[in-house]
């Protein structure tokens, strides 16, 4: 065989064989199949897969906020599982804890989106939620004969949510913080159906948040921003309890009605609170076991 | 080749028949092309701006899209009731018209499957559903099974329809072997697309109005009303406009079955109102939202009690012998069925079963022009594609269009 001026053809622009294109063909058909029924869903994904992931996660950000946005994958900590404590007897109803996790979770401005919703309630009336007034607006607060009862994810452990997913895009981590991967999310809102504290919302438009606000500080799980047609929902802060640190909510409330910390640690706040105030959960009667508690501590 | 040179021919005179009719049938097929337009640019609107144009809110997430879907579980069992008379009783008179029931069928479950699309948020996303390049959480989300039993549902009406048209089509008659046993097994299937959309709220514990184990038996009798109450026109409007011919024993015989489903339907609506009223729990508030109204709060009550007249007169018209062999009252009886099921499993359904929401919060939802919209075009679609299937179907089982050689395309008669 040799070319138009007659040289010899060099050995590696020889023609395929029929096997060789064979084989070509079927090792790719094959790897294309693999990657197409890969795990493609953050639950299932392999480190390697993941780490990869998460770099296209940033550079997305990047290029969407013109800054630079760290995406932290830190897994669970073994022998760790978080749980929540608030004491009514306390909480102001000031909703700092509100606006601070708008900040620090980046939740839309423009459409509001609060993962923590602040209810006002009659003292006569106790916790009575077809009573509440969440829109409550007095020139100050805490209003005569009213008390306040914050409620968020209360993270589950027989999670509602989480079962009826049709597509396995939420779940509980083994730290016991219920997540959703916002990439695999159909925004079928049957999680809002089944949650009995309205604790997830769902991103009707575009969320905007000002370049300038952003939290760059983020995780895969939590608050890296979300787009439009997915829900979101608390997740205890795990970009920063992951790293030892507390939730937002927990650090700026003015008057330290938030508790939290390691169910499993005998030692931590939270197991002393469980095992010496009278604490209560939501809706007892569902079975959802929440890992959130509320107590009354004076 | 045989079969090739058959389907085109198929192909051929069905494009034939389609393209042939009178005014009336063009203004029709006019009309439904402009709300299928309408609806189009109204989804194109949503899918660019999000769901937030329609009036659903985190309160009241499901609206009035998941209300038409949910109805039109129930019209899907329309196969399903004449089935059953026709092939287990062995009912004459209906088994001519089983074929049409599951042509609606399938219409139905195209417009479920597309109001469950046009619902979710990321409808670029809906292959996540679809093993193996998607992930289906089976058994334990309810709507896993949904898409399974449904899609299912679907694939039975449309082999058997699909075998017997071209069966008749090339002259033959249908093969027993296959269309009995698809039959039979369409009847448990459609008690199975019932009970497990019923199931999809029915298993909520954070929705006490649907968290009531009479769901599913309820589901089951609304839509052994509904169904029937469309098929019973549209033969009407068959033996109208066509040589087709069915016997009033027959149109007789499924108002009387309806008014049986009806009552049951009316039976366990009482038995859920008793227990929710009589008992007094704080689990109330949904039905008292619905029937009373909740404070200055009494937007869906003119609602509630018109579904209540219109399926209690519905199931007087269809009770009483003389009124439902008279066509004014049976065609009346129809419409009141179709209107109270409407309310009743659509809007009726959903909107209290999220109001006051699960912290007690009173969100008053009232669809908006675009749900309106893209809800109309999608029934229009529906309604189009059976339009288009019962002008290839009725010739056919007439033996006006079939595989012959017969002068006309496709041997398509001009009669169609």
């Amino acid at each position: 065989m040799a070319t138009n001026d007659g040289s010899p053809v060099p050995a590696r622009t020889r023609p395929v064989t029929r096997r060789q294109f064979a084989t070509c063909a079927a090792a790719a058909a094959a790897g294309f199949v693999l990657t197409a029924c890969g795990p493609k869903r953050l639950y299932e994904m392999p480190r390697a897969r993941l780490t990869q992931a998460i770099r296209d996660m940033e550079a997305r950000y990047a290029a969407q906020y013109g800054t630079t946005v760290s995406v932290s994958d830190a897994p669970p900590i073994a022998g760790v599982e978080f749980a929540y404590a608030l004491d009514i007897s306390r909480c102001i109803g000031c909703r700092r804890c509100v606006y601070a996790c708008v900040d620090e979770n980046n939740q839309s401005r423009d459409s509001q989106v609060h993962w923590i919703r602040v209810f006002s309630m009659e003292k006569g009336k106790g916790v009575d939620f077809t009573e509440a007034d969440p829109y409550y607006a007095p020139a100050e607060v805490p209003e005569e004969g009213h008390f306040y009862v914050p409620v968020a994810c209360q993270q589950c452990k027989n999670a509602p949510c989480t079962k009826v997913c049709p597509t396995g895009a939420t779940w509980t981590e083994p730290d016991g913080i219920v997540v959703i991967d916002y990439d695999w999310c159909i925004g079928c809102r049957y999680c809002m159906a089944a949650c009995p504290y309205g604790a997830r919302h769902f991103n009707w438009s575009e969320p905007t948040i000002p370049k300038a606000a952003l939290n760059t500080n983020t995780h895969y799980l939590g608050n890296r921003p979300r787009p439009k047609g997915v829900v979101e929902k608390c997740t205890f802060c795990i970009q920063r309890t992951r790293n030892g640190r507390y939730p937002a909510c927990v650090e700026v409330c003015p008057v330290g009605a938030r508790k939290f910390g390691n169910l499993l640690d005998p030692a931590s706040e939270i197991r002393y609170i469980i095992e010496h105030k009278r604490v209560m959960v939501l809706k007892e009667d569902l079975n959802t076991l929440p890992k959130f508690f509320y107590f009354y501590a004076t | 080749m045989n079969f090739l040179r058959l389907f085109a021919r198929f192909v051929r005179g069905s494009v034939f028949l389609v393209l042939r009719g009178n005014s009336a049938y063009w203004a029709w097929i006019a009309v439904l092309l402009a709300l299928i337009a309408s609806g189009g640019i109204a989804y194109a609107r949503q899918v660019t701006e999000g769901l937030g144009i329609t009036a659903m809110r985190d309160q009241v997430s499901w609206g009035f899209y998941i209300g038409n879907f949910t109805f039109l579980v129930g019209v899907a069992a329309a196969a399903v009731v004449l089935v059953i008379p026709a092939y287990v009783y062995e009912w004459k008179p209906i088994r001519e018209i089983v074929i049409y029931g599951e042509l609606l069928a399938v219409s139905a479950i195209i417009m479920c499957l597309l109001f469950v699309l046009v619902d979710i948020g990321r409808p670029d996303r809906f292959w996540h559903l679809l093993p193996p390049a998607g992930h289906l959480n089976f058994p334990y989300s309810i709507l896993a099974w949904d898409v399974l039993v449904l899609n299912i549902y679907f694939v039975i009406n449309f082999v058997v329809v699909t075998h017997i048209l071209y069966r008749a089509f090339s002259g033959q008659h249908y093969n027993p072997r296959i269309v009995v046993p698809m039959v039979l097994l369409s009847i448990p299937m459609a008690v199975g697309i019932h009970t497990v959309t019923a199931f999809l709220f029915n298993g909520l514990a954070a929705r006490p109005y649907w968290n009531s184990s009479i769901l599913a038996p309820q589901f089951l009798a609304s839509a052994f009303c509904s169904g029937p109450a469309i098929l019973l026109i549209v033969v009407q409007l068959l033996r109208r406009f066509s040589r087709f011919e069915i016997q009033d024993a027959a149109i007789s015989k499924i108002a009387e079955l309806m008014a049986y489903a009806m009552f049951l339907n009316l039976f366990l609506h009482g038995a859920e109102a008793f227990k929710e009223f009589y008992s007094n729990t704080e689990h109330v508030l949904y039905t008292r939202y619905w029937f009373l109204g909740l404070g200055d709060h009494r937007t869906l009550v003119p609602y509630a009690w018109t579904a209540v007249g219109l399926n209690v007169l519905a199931f007087v018209l269809f009770i009483v012998p003389g009124a439902r062999r008279n066509w004014i009252s049976l065609n009346i009886g129809c419409v009141a069925t179709y209107a109270g099921c409407y309310i009743d499993k659509g809007m009726g359904l959903i909107i209290p079963g999220l109001t006051p929401d699960a912290l007690g919060e009173i969100y008053v939802y009232y669809p908006t022009m675009t749900e309106l919209r893209v809800a109309a075009g999608i029934f229009a679609l529906g309604f189009l594609l059976f339009t288009l299937m019962l002008k290839v179907a009725v010739p056919i089982t007439l033996g006006e269009f079939h595989g012959g050689t017969a002068g006309q395309p496709g041997g398509a008669s001009q009669h169609a």
